[in-house]
């Protein structure tokens, strides 16, 4: 019934996803490892955070999950594909997706945003929307009721599969609903972080025998499935965060930018972090011509100015992918090369700050007594660098991942400014600031692409350094004393 | 008439009660000192008197009235009149107690703009002032210059002629020598004690060195576990201490009388502040303990004479039978040297300009001879800065030398490639100075342990899995960790959820994991309590009982050396300036800076040297004075000693002194 398309950047995300669940069943088998992610699992705060980076990972999975759709079969003939590739997130939305109108409409609409001239008319009214609002007919006067009754419906969809989920929870682990949800209640998520729990002086009783946090985890389930209930209730008959220029509903352009921003944060990383952490300890360990021949190299590419570097880089390999158009079956696949070049270069040129940052650190630690102890008992170079530097750097490490990952989040959106971001039929968060540009000099303002975008990247962004935080103190020995 | 009373002064952190009710009186021109271990609340009082207590930390009761002034009660605005005008404070760190930005003119008068009102000419006239007063040649000069251009010595200086700026009646000196090398002690602690004469200041001294105590105090209080034990005048408490905590103190200093033997330790460690106590804070490590000593704490006995104990043991606590050594161990039978070096030397280049030339070379070590034999301690001291700690690292090849011969066993070492060596570095090993930098916070015990068998394949083979995965290792980290007194369950914790002691424990028993014939130990005590340095020196030498190592010992504590040595090698500026047995260098030293070095150190009997103190610092290595290096700061230099660096002389059967006056 369909072809499946694996775009390559789905293989990577694919390939990533992988490695971290082998990862996992690795550092399940090293005592010390799993020791450390029994306290991630024991923070409240990280197991909200870690909640709503899964929410998101997910939506990013399902878009990852690429295809064509067979047309209509012609008798005779061999059977043919879409030349549209679409992904299951989009077969999920498809009411979303094809529900466009003609232009802008603000959030719940039921007419568009600008006046036009009517047919067989001279008057310039505000249209109806084709799709918004449609079920109500021609009278609008119970359009705020309905709206009402449809967020009150989702509302109570939402609290009904929380409540599935956590009796399905509290059935498997043999816990009472009501004591789940009377402490529940009474104290905040925010009470089984440590700092909390130490001002407290006792354990928090809802952690299950393998102590994990799993109250935090429910709680912050609770708003997701509220708004995604609201969300589906309302938006079957209104476009919930309105329409863009070409009548494309934000909500769907939102969700959809979701992959886009996981990518380029997760990709540009992985490219990046090898090389700083590989060349940063090398130049401070090392030292001498190694030392010298690094601080050469990040020297020049840092007095390059980014965007300049960036810039030609990206539209050299426009023009290497415009005269390749065999390279191609599909605009898709052109777009997701566009995509990962943009990781790679992005990655190639954004790892001198870390580097320099971890060659000084690395300069600081060889001169530690711990060091030299090794070096007495003839430990080779590498295992040095292995074992004694890397180890403790790993909270730069870390930090400087999470920032990046914020960061590049949001050179994306830069870049696209710039014009040389993502394809231009890619969606991404920088595509719908970019054109928001334009819809904040509107009069009156185009307000909601904006809003959108910069929500879903807050809700990322933040539930991303949370966890990132919660990590690192959880593998920080000292302070897990 | 006291100028400062402190009742019942206590200190909460959250649970922590580093500071549980102190009371104790100090007069004008009076000098108090707080004696204790480290992590007994010396500092945290004294922050507390000032005011200056860490945010999270609040006097949670007491007071403190400093001539008639509730301290305590003062808003914050009186409360900087009377810092630095009513007390002063030094610090125990000089390096980092100056503004490194500013000159030192600029901080002083800071203080005289503050508290005396002086500005412009007349505040440069008074800073010299200070500045001559402290001691500091050349004061004119020096206030226009930057910290980082005067040595540790002068440092400590300048922050004494800041405290003073405000003329103030008290002076808190919170450890303030224990960053510096014995000479410039010696000449801080004149310094204190003249000032303190002349301007009729109080003095409250915070240290846990006997030896200064006994060469500064009149009065001391004993401080443990958050509370004083004990409160006695000085002489009282030198002939007669009254306190089981007390009398260990002075049970586990070394000395010569105790060589060959054990020192005393007290078992165990100060209990963290969190802990309630019921009963006497000490009664866990004491061995006196009755069973009244858990139920109440003890209340305050007067003894006489102005001597008072918080114990209920009638009388003074017996004395702790301080096992007295027999002498030397057994006599030295090989006579082949384990570790022989010919003129080492060690010269790192300044480069300076575009093309980075060298123009110069500081000598860190310019030409050091010494021979160790198997099973014996060499021990190797002088000043910081004089190349001991460079010299160790250069015979184990951690730095190469510039030039001279290392031979281990007969096998020279300089010409060998950095894999050669390696089969041989299981032959000598290095305990470091600082247990908490030596030891890698991100591995596990078993882990660090396990390190140099897996390097040197002495252990099982197997370089990354760790402990888990390497069973015959692992079963050679247990034991390795009881023969240093941990116990054997402790491989799978953390660096950090061990003390200071039990950390150089476990430096101890990573070196022994290869078993090396030759130890490097670097100042192995020093970051350490005197109970716990104690335990170490103990275990240092069992095992060098049991195992017939040989220690090259690096350290300027002269009681240790006394202690524990068999030969000792006296540096200066690079050169080994005077070698022999301990009995000769130490009882009789012929070279005129062995006898300074050893007259500076405080004694605990209150004993004070005829020989004239030190003055001035260490040259720097980079410009050594021509003729013999010494001859600067000698009292007994001619124009001989300026021209030629002296040769060997010998004295008796071992003794080598450098000097044409020996």
């Amino acid at each position: 019934m369909i072809q499946p398309v694996l775009l390559w950047s789905d293989a990577l995300l694919f390939v990533l996803i992988a490695a971290i669940v082998a990862l996992v069943f690795w550092a399940r088998r090293q005592d010390a490892l799993r020791a450390a992610w029994g306290r991630v699992l024991k923070d409240g705060m990280a197991m909200a955070a870690a909640t709503v980076l899964a929410v998101f990972v997910l939506i990013g999975l399902l878009d990852s999950l690429h295809y064509r759709a067979r047309l209509p079969a012609q008798p005779g003939a061999a059977a043919r594909y879409a030349v549209e590739v679409l992904s299951a997130l989009d077969a999920l939305l498809s009411d979303l997706r094809q529900r466009s109108e003609k232009t802008y409409s603000a959030p719940l609409a039921t007419h568009l945003f600008a006046r036009e001239a009517l047919e067989n008319s001279t008057q310039r009214e505000f249209p109806r929307l084709k799709h918004g609002g449609a079920h109500l007919g021609a009278d609008l006067s119970n359009h705020e009721f309905d709206i009402a009754v449809r967020v009150s419906r989702g509302c109570a969809g939402g609290l009904l599969v929380w409540l599935l989920l956590v009796s399905a929870w509290c059935r498997w682990r043999g816990v009472a609903v009501v004591e789940m949800l009377k402490v529940g209640a009474c104290r905040p998520a925010v009470s089984t972080h440590p700092g909390f729990r130490f001002a407290a002086g006792e354990r928090n009783p809802q952690q299950t025998e393998s102590g994990t946090a799993i109250r935090p985890v429910f709680l912050t389930l609770l708003p997701i499935l509220l708004l995604f209930g609201i969300a589906i209730a309302v938006g079957g008959g209104y476009h919930v965060f309105g329409t863009d220029k070409v009548g494309q509903d934000v909500l769907y352009l939102s969700l959809k930018s979701i992959r886009t921003g996981l990518l380029i944060g997760t990709l540009t990383t992985l490219v990046m972090l090898p090389l700083a952490v590989l060349l940063g300890i090398l130049a401070g360990y090392v030292g001498g011509w190694v030392d010298d021949l690094i601080q050469y190299l990040y020297t020049t590419l840092s007095s390059i100015p980014g965007v300049l570097l960036i810039a030609a880089a990206v539209l050299m390999m426009q023009v290497v992918i415009d005269t390749h158009p065999e390279w191609f079956a599909t605009s898709a696949e052109r777009a997701d090369a566009r995509l990962l070049a943009l990781c790679l270069i992005l990655g190639m040129t954004s790892w001198t700050g870390v580097a320099r940052l971890l060659r000084g650190e690395t300069l600081k630690l060889r001169e530690l007594e711990f060091v030299q102890a090794a070096q007495a008992f003839g430990v080779g170079r590498f295992a040095i660098m292995r074992r004694h530097i890397l180890p403790n750097l790993m909270h730069i490490v870390l930090i400087a991942l999470v920032m990046d990952f914020s960061g590049l989040v949001l050179a994306e959106a830069v870049l696209s400014y710039v014009g040389v971001g993502v394809d231009p039929t890619t969606i991404s968060f920088g595509t719908m600031i970019n054109t928001a540009r334009m819809e904040l000099a509107r009069e009156p303002m185009v307000w909601w692409s904006l809003a959108a975008a910069f929500s879903f990247m807050f809700a990322l962004v933040l539930a991303a350094n949370l966890f990132a935080d919660a990590v690192r103190d959880a593998f920080d020995p000292r302070a897990s004393a | 008439m006291s100028i400062l009373e402190v009742r019942d002064m206590a200190i909460h952190i959250r649970e922590a009660r580093p500071v549980d009710g102190v009371s104790f009186d100090i007069a004008a021109g009076e000098c108090f000192t707080l004696l204790g271990e480290s992590g007994c609340g010396k500092s945290m009082t004294a922050l507390g008197l000032m005011r200056l207590l860490p945010a999270a930390a609040q006097v949670a009761s007491g007071s403190v009235s400093f001539e008639g002034t509730d301290l305590l009660a003062l808003p914050e605005s009186g409360m900087r009149d009377i810092r630095g005008g009513g007390i002063g404070m030094i610090f125990q760190e000089p390096a980092t107690s100056l503004n490194p930005v500013l000159t030192v003119g600029r901080q002083i008068g800071e203080a005289l703009e503050l508290h005396a009102g002086l500005r412009g000419a007349a505040a440069r006239a008074r800073a010299a002032e200070l500045l001559d007063l402290v001691g500091i040649p050349d004061p004119l000069r020096r206030l226009d210059e930057f910290p980082f251009q005067l040595s540790g010595g002068l440092r400590q200086r300048v922050m004494i002629a800041c405290a003073l700026a405000g003329s103030p009646r008290l002076l808190i000196a919170d450890e303030p020598t224990t960053a510096l090398d014995v000479t410039i002690q010696a000449q801080v602690l004149d310094l204190l004690d003249e000032l303190r004469r002349k301007q009729d200041m109080a003095l409250l001294l915070i240290t846990h060195d006997l030896g200064v105590v006994a060469r500064m105090a009149d009065r001391i209080g004993v401080m443990y576990a958050g509370q004083l034990v004990e409160e006695a005048p000085r002489a009282q408490f030198f002939t007669q201490p009254a306190h089981p905590y007390s009398v260990r103190l002075f049970a586990a200093l070394p000395d010569a009388e105790r060589r060959g033997g054990r020192l005393a330790t007290i078992p165990g460690s100060v209990p963290a502040a969190e802990v309630r106590h019921a009963g006497c804070r000490f009664a866990d490590r004491c061995s006196e303990v009755m069973p009244e000593c858990r139920n109440a704490p003890p209340p305050w006995r007067e003894i006489a004479g102005g001597q008072r104990v918080r114990c209920v043991l009638p009388g003074a606590a017996p004395a702790v039978a301080a096992g007295v050594g027999a002498g030397d161990t057994a006599a030295h039978a090989e006579t082949r040297p384990l570790l022989s070096v010919r003129d080492l030397q060690v010269h790192f280049p300044i480069r300076r300009g575009l093309l980075q030339r060298a123009v110069g070379a500081v000598r860190a070590v310019d030409g050091m001879s010494l021979q160790l034999l198997p099973g014996r301690t060499l021990a190797l001291v002088g000043e910081s800065g004089c190349g001991k700690t460079t010299a160790g690292k250069a015979m184990l090849q951690l730095i190469r030398p510039t030039a001279g011969s290392v031979q281990l066993d007969g096998v020279e070492l300089t010409t060998r490639s950095t894999h050669e060596l390696r089969p041989l570095r299981a032959k000598m090993q290095m305990v470091f100075q600082d247990p908490f930098a030596s030891l890698n916070p991100r591995l596990r015990i078993g882990d660090i342990i396990a390190e140099g068998m897996q390097a040197l394949g002495t252990g099982g083979m197997g370089d990354s899995g760790g402990v888990g995965s390497d069973r015959d290792t692992a079963a050679k980290v247990g034991p390795l960790l009881e023969q240093v007194g941990l116990r054997a369950d402790m491989v799978s914790r953390y660096p950090h959820e061990f003390s200071g002691g039990q950390r150089q424990r476990i430096a101890i028993a990573r070196a022994l994991a290869v078993h090396p014939q030759l130890l490097i130990c670097d100042e192995p005590t020093s970051a350490l309590d005197v109970s716990v340095q104690a335990q170490i020196l103990n275990l240092l030498s069992d095992l060098q009982r049991e195992l017939k190592l040989a220690y090259l010992f690096i350290t300027h504590n002269i009681a240790v050396v006394d202690y524990l040595a068999h030969e000792v090698a006296v540096m200066y500026l690079g050169r080994v300036v005077e070698y022999g047995s301990a009995d000769e260098v130490l009882r009789s030293p012929r070279h005129p800076y062995t006898k300074a070095l050893l007259a500076a150190v405080p004694r605990v009997d209150g004993a004070k040297s005829e020989v004239p103190k030190l003055a001035g610092d260490m040259p720097s290595p980079a410009k050594p004075p021509s003729g013999c290096h010494f001859h600067p700061r000698c009292p007994l230099a001619d124009a001989a000693c300026r021209l030629s660096y002296p040769g060997e002389t010998r004295f008796g059967a071992t003794q080598v002194v450098r000097c044409f006056k020996a």
